[in-house]
């Protein structure tokens, strides 16, 4: 059955939601309160699979914003201690993008190299992804410039919209098993290769065609630290940020989390939540805070996407172009003008 | 822009003022950024148009501390928030220059964006001295257009009016663009059983990601150091730690700024996921104005905030319950 291709109307897919519901937890993208996020899904919801960009990255999915690591309580005079217990339900999260899936990666080469996460490895271990191709870039999208093919999205399960059809093409296991599960909504698609074939190449033209695109990596990643880090430039671009967690927090491959204990009646919750390096205590010890300005916290954010990263990482950004901080910035600043301000003139006076 | 930008120069060049506080050109027509601008060549990439929504009277505080004077420019609703900082101490007059800018009301991308225009390139129309009630917009998608009022922030449709507060100079035309009640909104959640409304703003709250956003952009927000920020408040900065958390870090900041805040609206302008957080405040507003009279904070500099005065005629708790 892999490498075949299903389709499956537009208005049967309230249908499949239903039956994919039914056997796992089901995360798209819904509409609430005039904003799109990946949410589970409940019948009647309003679901938004056109937007090419949730608010939020779907990172929720696997690394949610907050979790209960474990939790410790005294009871009879005893101390009790009840590990969180690891995700057991398998789930589906349907309609992410190229870029969200470029994103999952780089959050593997944090969470799943050795000491491994186990949290987020169970969680990625029993999610299946389904993406989408995007039919409609956006402007502030640039995935492109990080090598990233909005018209083929890495994934279990890859689709295309197509006229009145949604195409699915299973990649992996995962998404093989996944498509036969749903036999009975799908029909197999002989012949929609050229269809595909067809998106793509519409995709690819709208893609050239994004201001962003074709954004210069050149002067960044591994070995630029000296260069970049003390540059005078860094003192004109932080200015008007607001020091909020805005960029941090809808990005999806920001991995920063904090760990902290929430006091409950008669013990202790600990929790590990996102943490931003936008904030005044992020990566404060005992010992004080290596980042006391406001500078140096927006330089941190930068210096890891686009230098430490790929230095410890073979090259690889952890930036994949989504442009949600770039639609979100409260003060319109974002990476691409980071970038852009260094190419300019290399960062020096 | 022109005669405000030639201005801006002079200021500097005859040493008036040390910087200007103003907005500099995006990588679109749609995206500048405030920013401080320390020499006449800086300034050739100064911008002030549609696009410049951000209040800049909070950017003050920081320019307070640097050496020399500081020229902004401030919209007539900034100047509110000016005026309520110089109430507070937090801002500098004597080392502030207003130039109160004209305003025609101030554009929001996401109102453009809901209509469904997408992959935006450009967007024209958008001078603040133009008369032109229709955006035209290039898009990767097409050329398509809109009208300047369906593309303000919701703000804008409730304007404070054209009155500069507080200024040393004026320079453009401001148009009044209110076009709806202030307080309609407030009175359909007053209209509601306590259980809906409660519910309303769970549901609306239910989208807050901790960025901090509101309060940070938030001139009444001026705290040196936020109780939300200490490590010693069970209460995190970043987690909602369970339902009741996300609605605290709100209701506790909207407590905080009641009559102070301004309704500047830039709590709602910077929200990423659209919460009408100006609901909160706005209640407030409308239940001083009935308690106490009507009060605009902002409105000048001196006049004390009722909530921080006392005379025997104030209203008691008792009334402010059944409603007096």
């Amino acid at each position: 059955m892999m490498g075949g291709i299903y389709g499956i109307s537009k208005d049967r897919l309230e249908k499949l939601f239903s039956a994919l519901a039914a056997e796992r937890e089901l995360y798209l993208p819904v509409m609430s309160g005039g904003k799109v996020n990946f949410s589970v899904w409940e019948e009647g919801e309003d679901v938004r699979l056109d937007v090419t960009k949730t608010a939020k990255s779907p990172k929720d999915a696997f690394f949610p914003q907050f979790e209960t690591l474990y939790t410790c309580r005294t009871e009879e005079g005893k101390l009790k201690i009840d590990p969180e217990e690891l995700c057991r339900r398998e789930f589906v999260v349907f309609g992410m993008r190229a870029c969200d899936a470029a994103g999952l990666r780089v959050l593997d080469r944090v969470f799943l190299s050795e000491p491994v996460d186990t949290f987020y490895a169970a969680r990625r271990e029993l999610g299946t992804i389904v993406s989408i191709a995007c039919g409609e870039p956006e402007e502030s999208c640039f995935c492109r410039a990080f090598g990233i093919d909005a018209a083929s999205p890495d994934a279990d399960v890859a689709a295309w919209f197509s006229g009145e059809r949604l195409l699915l093409k299973p990649q992996t296991e995962k998404g093989t098993r996944l498509i036969s599960s749903l036999s009975e909504y799908l029909t197999e698609a002989d012949g929609a290769e050229a269809a595909i074939e067809e998106e793509q190449a519409k995709i690819r033209a709208i893609t050239e065609k994004l201001p962003y695109s074709l954004l210069s990596l050149e002067g960044w990643g591994s070995g630029e630290t000296k260069r970049k880090f003390d540059s005078p430039l860094w003192e004109k671009l932080y200015r008007p940020c607001l020091a909020c967690g805005t960029c941090t927090f809808v990005c999806p491959t920001c991995q920063c989390y904090d760990i902290k204990d929430y006091k409950t009646k008669n013990g202790v919750q600990r929790y590990r939540c996102w943490d931003s390096c936008m904030y005044s205590d992020f990566t404060l010890m005992a010992g004080g805070n290596n980042r006391t300005t406001q500078l140096q916290r927006f330089r941190q954010r930068f210096m890891h996407k686009l230098v430490y990263f790929p230095e410890n990482n073979e090259g690889t950004f952890s930036c994949v172009g989504c442009g949600r901080c770039v639609d979100s910035c409260p003060s319109s600043l974002n990476i691409v003008k980071v970038i852009k301000a260094f190419s300019k003139d290399g960062g020096d006076e | 822009m022109q005669e405000l930008k030639k201005r801006l120069c002079e200021l500097l060049s005859d040493g008036t003022v040390a910087r200007v506080l103003g907005w500099r050109r995006g990588e679109t027509s749609f995206d500048p950024e405030p920013a401080f601008f320390g020499s006449a060549e800086e300034l050739s990439d100064f911008v002030y148009d549609g696009f410049c929504g951000a209040n800049l009277s909070k950017m003050m505080i920081e320019a307070a501390r640097l050496e020399g004077k500081t020229a902004v420019c401030l919209k007539p609703c900034d100047t509110y928030s000016y005026n309520q900082l110089i109430k507070e101490h937090r801002v500098d007059r004597e080392k502030t220059y207003i130039i109160g800018v004209g305003c025609r009301g101030k554009l929001d991308i996401d109102k453009i964006r809901a209509l469904g225009i997408k992959g935006i390139l450009s967007i024209s129309g958008t001078e603040c001295d133009g008369d032109g009630d229709t955006l035209l917009i290039k898009t990767v998608y097409g050329d398509k257009s809109c009208k300047y009022a369906d593309a303000m922030l919701s703000r804008c449709h409730v304007c404070r009016g054209k009155e500069h507060k507080i200024y040393d100079e004026i320079i453009g035309e401001s148009r009044d663009t209110t076009d709806g009640d202030r307080f309609s909104e407030v009175e359909k959640l007053e209209a509601m059983a306590p259980r809906e409304r409660f519910e309303f703003f769970r549901r609306e709250l239910s989208r807050c990601i901790r960025c901090n956003a509101c309060r940070n952009v938030c001139p009444a927000c001026s705290c040196r150091k936020c109780v939300f920020d200490s490590n010693n408040f069970d209460s995190a900065q970043k987690a909602n730690v369970d339902p009741f958390e996300e609605k605290m870090f709100h209701i506790i900041r909207a407590f905080h700024v009641a009559g102070r805040c301004t309704d500047c609206g830039e709590c709602s302008r910077v929200c990423p996921e659209n919460i009408p957080l100006h609901l909160f405040n706005r209640k407030f507003i409308k239940d001083i104005n009935t308690f106490y009279g009507e009060y605009t904070a902002g409105e000048d500099a001196e006049a004390k905030c009722p909530l921080t005065d006392f005379d025997f005629g104030d209203a008691e708790p008792g009334d402010v319950t059944s409603g007096r």
